[in-house]
């Protein structure tokens, strides 16, 4: 006689930690066989302070997704940023936290947009954001007349290329992990805030979140705004570390969507957590890494990216089946 | 029994079946032998859709043995189940509506001339199997869409007659069916036994069963507990055998009198597209039942109370002051509740776990007024007859918890998912959300649709306990022992009206009566 029992493996829930974990360590393991000091701290915290930028933008990922939703505009977003930032500041060092000021309220606005478009006028997300996507960027080819004008102060670079300098035991600490780790702690208190749960309800069945009480489309709306804060502070993180170009944000929108789906959130909503996306985005990093280490050519990046989303959609999709 | 009865065409052995630990079938035993009309009853969750499944190859029994015509088989498939010769006509009908009646006969395997499907040939045996069961007067080039149901049932009866079908299976054939067309759905029965086709019938209207069946597998928490002839039996022994008990004790007691509060809910006039002229008063401490046929408007009733499809005319008001229900939120702020029907769609969400499906409503209150959400945590004490936690935004977790206990809800961990959670046990976790918020008015839609017996009475339970600590409940049901068992006073839906009303002493004649209209509407 067969006796069957719920499937119960600790931690391997679906939307658990318990697989990206384990990939992230197998790629760590190999990462240090290949290239031992990877593991020394200067070496791991210039690893940590470069990943800030797409964690940031899977940790926002996450919230649109977990809602339901999808954000394609980030990537042109951080772009746009980026740009903006540069001819308004045009090196004036005196300028940069007033542009920060402005560029976050940016990207409050770009999420409005995004939200309520998506909400109020029930466009898809998908074509939402992929409407604002390419709005984005041809508002800044308009408005810069096919080329970055200006130029980032020192000042406002110093928080994407900076570090605490000469910090016992760890050498130093980019400015940009101090902002990851703040975000990051951020989004963990949200998550598990009212709103946070509620969001999550929302992905998982908006009938029954909306009878009971809930408005869906201020908690889609909210999730989008949060996703263009993140990218904002990715911007912000990127403008100083790799400076003003068009292609500043280039892909990053998929970047994040691959890495918040490798960390187990679910395509359509309802079930993930953030800490998993920013392990996704750090997986993916790692993985980046490593095939630079053994020689692999940066061109395939895309194209390993891909692939990763379709196995890890495919692989969420083999779930323990409700009755 | 078997020894009566020649060889039987279908014989279940043993038959078991789990889901996620969860023991749906235990050891059901079934013989049907050709020509016989074998009918399966239970309570919703009794077992009887999974028993068919398993029967017609959708699920695979993970004990006992299935033996059909003779041999042994194991079916991986329905369409292995097909083949061999088992024919369903579902609940839900699974025919295309745009396609011919011949179309849908020969779906997939229509005869071919030349490379080329030959219509004719489509047609001719098409119209032979519908005169051998007597429907010739079907023409079988009808688009499917413009038939009724009764008699899209018959072309999924011609479809199993096509396939050389030798066991039907009808679930609940009769549940879309207006009353002369039930009369021709058992002629048709009878020619099929005729033709000494095997048929399980699948019902929960006793009438039914004893009309058609000649025995009776009456399942019980999955088991089958007992095999009846239908001539020897009575409708009180067959549903002792259903229930487990006898039927007077079944329901909590009624409201006393002086149990009646104030009026606590007044609709005037109200209508919108599906509702028109709703008068009604509720008093606290009542059950209100509401009876009517699907698509009378007895859901649309609740639902619009509720602000999720509003009045668009009409006044409600609640405690005397007036109030528009525009939304569930405007309705939550008006102390209404409401648990609807589709428990999957609109009443939990799957994969969040029990305690987050639990805070859902609190959590959305609160998350955009606190004040509020602590009044309605302090009020909900009243109600609920547990101890008082602390009030505040920490304590709130430590509340539903308390209130997750007072439902008795049975779930291994609170972090569970609720998908893997009985239907009875999400419905309690459904109440327990709402109780947070010390709801004055609880509006059911069929509280207990797809919950198992035993759930099924504690649900009860608490529907009444909460209208004896004050609340005022109205309750759609399409069951009505429920509705008769429930309520203390029982307004009936008819064509978005109300019918009529009818005392706690009605008999189910009399809603029957309201509900189809042959009974003079009384003045509600």
């Amino acid at each position: 006689m067969r006796i069957a029992r719920p499937l119960r493996l600790p931690g391997f829930r679906s939307g658990g930690l318990a697989p990206i974990i384990v990939i992230l360590a197998v790629l760590l393991v190999l990462l240090s066989a290949r290239q031992p000091d990877f593991f020394s701290p200067p070496s791991l915290m210039s690893f940590l302070g470069r990943s800030a930028p797409i964690v940031l933008l899977a940790a926002g990922q996450y919230f649109v997704i977990v809602s339901g939703e999808l954000d394609l505009s980030v990537g042109s977003l951080v772009t746009a940023q980026v740009v903006v930032a540069a001819r308004l500041i045009d090196g004036d060092p005196s300028a940069g936290w007033p542009v920060v000021v402005l560029l976050l309220a940016f990207g409050v606005v770009v999420g409005l947009v995004n939200g309520l478009v998506t909400t109020w006028l029930r466009v898809p997300s998908f074509i939402t954001t992929l409407g604002m996507y390419l709005i984005l960027v041809g508002a800044v080819y308009l408005w810069s007349d096919g080329a970055p004008k200006g130029a980032l102060s020192e000042e406002f670079r110093r928080l994407g290329r900076s570090a605490f300098e000469d910090v016992p035991a760890l050498g130093r600490i980019p400015y940009a992990l101090v902002v990851l780790l703040a975000a990051a702690a951020l989004a963990l208190v949200l998550t598990r805030s009212d709103f946070g749960r509620t969001l999550v309800a929302v992905g998982g069945n908006p009938r029954t979140a909306e009878l009971s009480g809930v408005r869906v489309w201020r908690a889609k709306t909210m999730a989008f705004v949060l996703s263009g804060l993140a990218a904002t502070l990715a911007a912000v993180l990127i403008g100083g570390y790799s400076g003003v170009s068009f292609q500043a944000g280039a892909g990053l929108e998929f970047g994040a969507i691959t890495a918040a789906v490798l960390g187990g959130v679910a395509l359509g909503g309802g079930r993930g957590s953030v800490v998993g996306a920013m392990l996704g985005a750090l997986t993916l990093e790692t993985l980046f890494t490593l095939m630079n280490f053994y020689g692999v050519s940066g061109a395939l990046e895309p194209a390993v990216q891909g692939a990763i989303i379709l196995l890890a959609v495919a692989a969420a999709s083999f779930r323990v089946p409700s009755r | 029994m078997s020894g009566l009865l020649p060889s039987p065409l279908l014989a279940l052995r043993g038959i078991g079946k789990s889901f996620l630990g969860v023991r749906v079938l235990d050891g059901v035993d079934l013989q049907v032998a050709p020509g016989e009309v074998h009918a399966v009853v239970g309570e919703n969750g009794a077992g009887k859709s999974t028993l068919m499944k398993v029967v017609s190859g959708v699920h695979q029994p993970d004990e006992g043995t299935i033996e059909f015509a003779g041999a042994a088989r194991t079916f991986r498939s329905p369409r292995e189940a097909q083949q061999a010769g088992i024919g369903i006509v579902h609940q839900e009908l699974a025919l295309l509506p745009e396609r011919t009646v011949a179309e849908n006969v020969w779906l997939g395997r229509e005869p071919l001339r030349r490379g080329l499907v030959d219509r004719g040939a489509m047609l001719s045996h098409t119209a032979g199997l519908l005169a051998s069961i007597g429907e010739g007067s079907l023409p079988p080039d009808t688009r499917v869409g413009r038939l009724g149901v009764a008699q899209q049932q018959v072309v999924e009866i011609v479809k199993a007659l096509a396939l050389d079908a030798r066991l039907l299976i009808m679930d609940e054939p009769t549940a879309a069916l207006a009353d002369h067309e039930v009369d021709q759905l058992y002629a048709l029965v009878r020619r099929l036994q005729e033709h000494g086709m095997g048929v399980l019938y699948v019902s929960h209207r006793l009438k039914e069963v004893f009309d058609l069946s000649s025995r009776i597998t009456v399942l019980k928490d999955g088991r089958a507990v007992a095999t009846l002839d239908t001539a020897d039996t009575s409708a009180d022994r067959l549903v002792r055998h259903m229930v487990g008990r006898e039927l007077s004790s079944y329901y909590p007691d009624r409201a006393k009198p002086r149990e009646l509060g104030p009026v606590r809910l007044t609709v005037r006039g109200a209508g919108n597209r599906k509702l028109r002229g709703i008068d009604l008063r509720l008093r606290a401490g009542e059950v209100l039942g509401v009876g009517g046929l699907q698509g009378s408007g007895r859901s649309a009733l609740a639902r619009a109370l509720f602000g999720a499809a509003p009045f668009s005319t009409g006044q409600v008001a609640v405690d005397g002051a007036p109030v528009r229900l525009r939304s569930p939120r405007a309705a939550m702020r008006a102390g209404i509740a409401y648990v609807s029907e589709d428990r999957k769609g609109e009443g939990i969400v799957a994969e969040q776990s029990v305690l987050d499906n639990a805070l859902l409503a609190v959590r959305a209150v609160s998350a955009v007024r606190p004040v509020r959400a602590a009044r309605a945590v302090r009020a909900a004490r009243a109600v609920s007859a547990v101890r008082p936690g602390r009030v505040g935004h920490g304590a709130r977790t430590a509340r539903v918890r308390e209130l997750l206990a007072a439902v008795e809800l049975r779930a291994a961990r609170e972090d569970q998912e609720i998908r893997f959670l009985s239907g009875g046990n999400q419905q309690k976790v459904v109440l327990a959300r709402w109780l947070a918020l010390a709801p004055r008015i609880l509006l059911f839609d069929e509280p207990t649709r797809g919950i198992d017996v035993g759930a099924r009475s504690a649900i009860h339970d608490l529907v009444r306990r909460l209208a004896r600590d004050g609340a005022a409940v109205l309750m759609v049901s399409s069951e009505l022992p429920e509705l008769l068992g429930m309520s203390d006073r029982i307004i009936v839906m008819r064509d978005g009206r109300i019918a009529g009303e009818l005392p706690a002493d009605a008999t189910e004649e009399d809603v029957v009566a309201l509900a189809v209209g042959t009974a003079r509407e009384a003045a509600g």
